[in-house]
């Protein structure tokens, strides 16, 4: 048996590959409940209900979808060129504690849309200098991004832990080691009231499009995709490689940063070392379940939200252990890669 | 500032140098294994938390510690060998599905001892390896202490170095691995299985990395807690690049490593008043450190992370 290039990708398997992997991940955890003595159909339909059965539970998934859809774009932009930026999760932080520093008092006295677009400002450039250095590093040094984007997080979260306990610790906080609260007038707009769910969906799936157009539309995009798929022979088409990295890393840096900054100033008002449960790293399942396209990073970001928030609520109704979640985005990730090779490739005897 | 040097010549810095260290050699050698076969294993952190997990978790069922140790090297191996299946012989991303072997596997890891473990105000406890007094030499001076008086895996790390780095240098089977990472061609055209090769280095690897987690939770600690690895399996991929993808360099790496970090955490008692996040970054950034020194100098496997299909170029 072996696997043999196919001349032509037919777009329906392409389409078929996610459709197949999601299936795949949810027979396999579907086992993994089965073991808690809980039936897998009736635990699905029980998380189905808890991410859409009701107007609530329908703005809940969406919150939960919008920080996703960042993450996704950052890790689906960079990976497109071949940087394997894993650091989505400190830059999601930085971007957070950029955000929340400025929130409070700096900016106060601006119009309030102002202030909103200086804190966005603020949480994309602290993403994007913390995925420079990096690159930077790889282009000088050649020390491979993958380790040290994955060291950062780890740093990163030691340092929001050393400003939430010190210079940026709020002191009416009862003692709980939380940052200063964003001032009320620079919190992002509400999109339906009475709800979690804020304006900051309508920026990332804008963001998404955006990147989409930058991506089919501009030198820069095709550039950054040559780069990708070869980059020998982009650079012997006169592609400045060094200058394309960076200018991906700069854009992935800050799609991650964005992510923390909204969720600040959309969602909670004020930052804590459990603000993300690992959305740098679904991140990168979002991009792949995606197959690194920027639009359906939008889609693949609804199902992860559906699978999180779905399976809070089935673990509180029949009391499965909520990480089923993360065993089925991540089981997902393995199995779309294996769908996405056979887009690609046919087995012959 | 003179308290902050004496520290140096304490006996107990020095053993706690080469306890700290254990988890690491375990974890490098079993990076280095894959690599020199030419496969990158980012599945490390979560192989290292699933070992931890499941070495502990026989143990508290009732066997004894060293079954607890092979029960952790064997889920080590079969996600070892999961992540060899997607690699080698499908050729899939090195990167992105060590990634998701480290998602997966950590995961699966949480959801298990959740769902058999009911967790109160502490997690439940075993009773761990004790410090085995190798006799006549645990009583010399200084060096009985350091070097004589560790928990027996801490003694098996140690000669896992050796015997990797004989195997690797000394036996055609090592000159098979290494053959498979630098140029599996050659393997092929020696009558050999390129594919085989990789795949058996990858499996040994990762329980080797299994073995490093279940040392925290058998030996270093005796619990088991979520986010206990606390990425020491990217410290170890770190550690690999630093050592030139050498065994004996990386026992040195990760003993250099250990000694820094146990001098930390007792440079955190003298110096009041630097946040102690200071001090728990370093070791992090330490690695980031070595990587800048070392990159350009290390000799990489020339056939890292590209697969191998037979008759395609």
């Amino acid at each position: 048996m072996r696997l043999e290039r196919r001349a032509h990708v037919p777009l329906g398997l392409v389409a078929a590959a996610p459709l197949g992997a999601v299936l795949a991940a949810l027979v396999i955890a579907g086992g993994l409940i089965s073991l808690a003595g809980i039936n897998p159909l009736k635990a699905y339909a029980e998380m189905l209900t808890g991410a859409f059965g009701s107007r609530l539970s329908v703005t809940e998934t969406l919150t939960r979808a919008t920080p996703l859809m960042l993450t996704g774009l950052a890790a689906a932009v960079a990976f497109r060129a071949r940087l394997w930026n894993i650091g989505g999760e400190g830059q999601f932080y930085v971007g957070a504690l950029a955000a929340a520093f400025l929130g409070h008092g700096v900016i106060g006295g601006l119009p309030s849309w102002l202030g909103i677009l200086a804190m966005m400002g603020a949480g994309m450039l602290a993403g994007m200098v913390l995925l420079l250095g990096p690159a930077l590093l790889r282009l000088r040094f050649g020390v491979d991004e993958v380790v040290t984007t994955l060291l950062l997080n780890f740093i990163v979260l030691l340092f929001v832990g050393m400003m939430i306990e010190g210079p940026m610790r709020d002191s009416l906080a009862f003692g709980w080691p939380q940052s200063v609260p964003v001032d009320r007038e620079f919190m992002l707009p509400k999109l339906i009231e009475r709800t979690r769910l804020h304006i900051g969906l309508v920026i990332a799936i804008g963001a998404a499009l955006l990147v989409w157009l930058v991506q089919a539309r501009t030198v820069f995009g095709t550039e950054a995709r040559a780069a990708g798929l070869n980059a020998r022979a982009a650079a012997f088409a006169g592609v400045s490689l060094p200058r394309t990295l960076l200018g991906v890393a700069a854009l992935s840096g800050a799609l991650a940063g964005l992510a923390g900054a909204i969720e600040v100033t959309g969602l909670k008002g004020y930052v804590t070392t459990d603000l993300s449960p690992g959305y740098g790293y679904a991140g990168i399942v979002v991009a792949m379940l995606a197959a690194l396209h920027p639009v359906g990073v939008v889609g693949a970001a609804l199902f992860v939200a559906v699978v999180f928030v779905g399976s809070d609520a089935m673990s509180r109704a029949l009391g499965a252990p909520s990480f089923i979640a993360d065993v089925i985005v991540s089981v997902s990730l393995l199995t779309m890669l294996v769908a996405l090779l056979f887009t690609q490739y046919r087995v012959r005897r | 500032m003179s308290e902050a040097l004496d520290i140096l010549t304490t006996a107990s810095l020095w053993a706690a140098v080469l306890r700290i260290a254990t988890p690491l050699i375990f974890g490098a050698l079993g990076a280095l294994i894959c690599e020199r076969s030419g496969v990158l294993n980012l599945g490390i952190e979560g192989i290292m938390t699933l070992g931890a997990m499941v070495g502990w978790m026989t143990v508290y069922q009732g066997a004894d510690l060293w079954t607890g140790l092979m029960m952790a090297a064997l889920a080590g191996g079969v996600f070892g060998l999961l992540h060899a299946f997607l690699t080698v012989p499908l050729g899939l991303s090195q990167h992105v599905s060590g990634l998701g072997i480290t998602l997966f596997a950590s995961s699966l890891t949480y959801y298990v001892y959740r769902l058999t473990v009911t967790v109160g105000d502490s997690p439940p406890t075993i009773v761990p390896f004790q410090p085995l007094a190798i006799p006549g030499l645990s009583d010399l001076p200084f060096v009985g202490p350091v070097l004589f008086t560790q928990t027996a895996p801490t003694y098996l790390a140690l000669a896992a170095v050796g015997i990797t780095a004989w195997v690797l240098a000394r036996t055609p089977l090592g000159l098979a691995v290494r053959m498979a990472g630098e140029n599996p061609h050659a393997v092929e055209a020696q009558g050999l299985d390129p594919t085989r090769i990789r795949i058996g280095a990858v499996v040994v690897g990762s329980a080797l990395m299994a073995l490093g987690g279940a040392f925290l939770t058998t030996a270093a600690f005796n619990s088991f807690f979520p986010q206990m690895v606390q990425g020491r399996g990217w410290i170890c991929i770190a550690l690999v690049v630093f050592a030139s993808w050498r065994p004996g360099k990386a026992l040195l790496g990760a003993l250099l490593f250990a000694l820094f970090d146990a001098y930390q955490l007792r440079l955190q008692h003298v110096l009041d008043g630097v946040p102690y996040q200071i001090f728990l970054m370093a070791p992090y950034a330490l690695s980031i450190l070595a990587l800048i020194l070392v990159a350009r100098r290390a000799r990489v496997p020339e056939a890292l992370m590209v697969p191998y299909r037979k008759g395609e170029r």
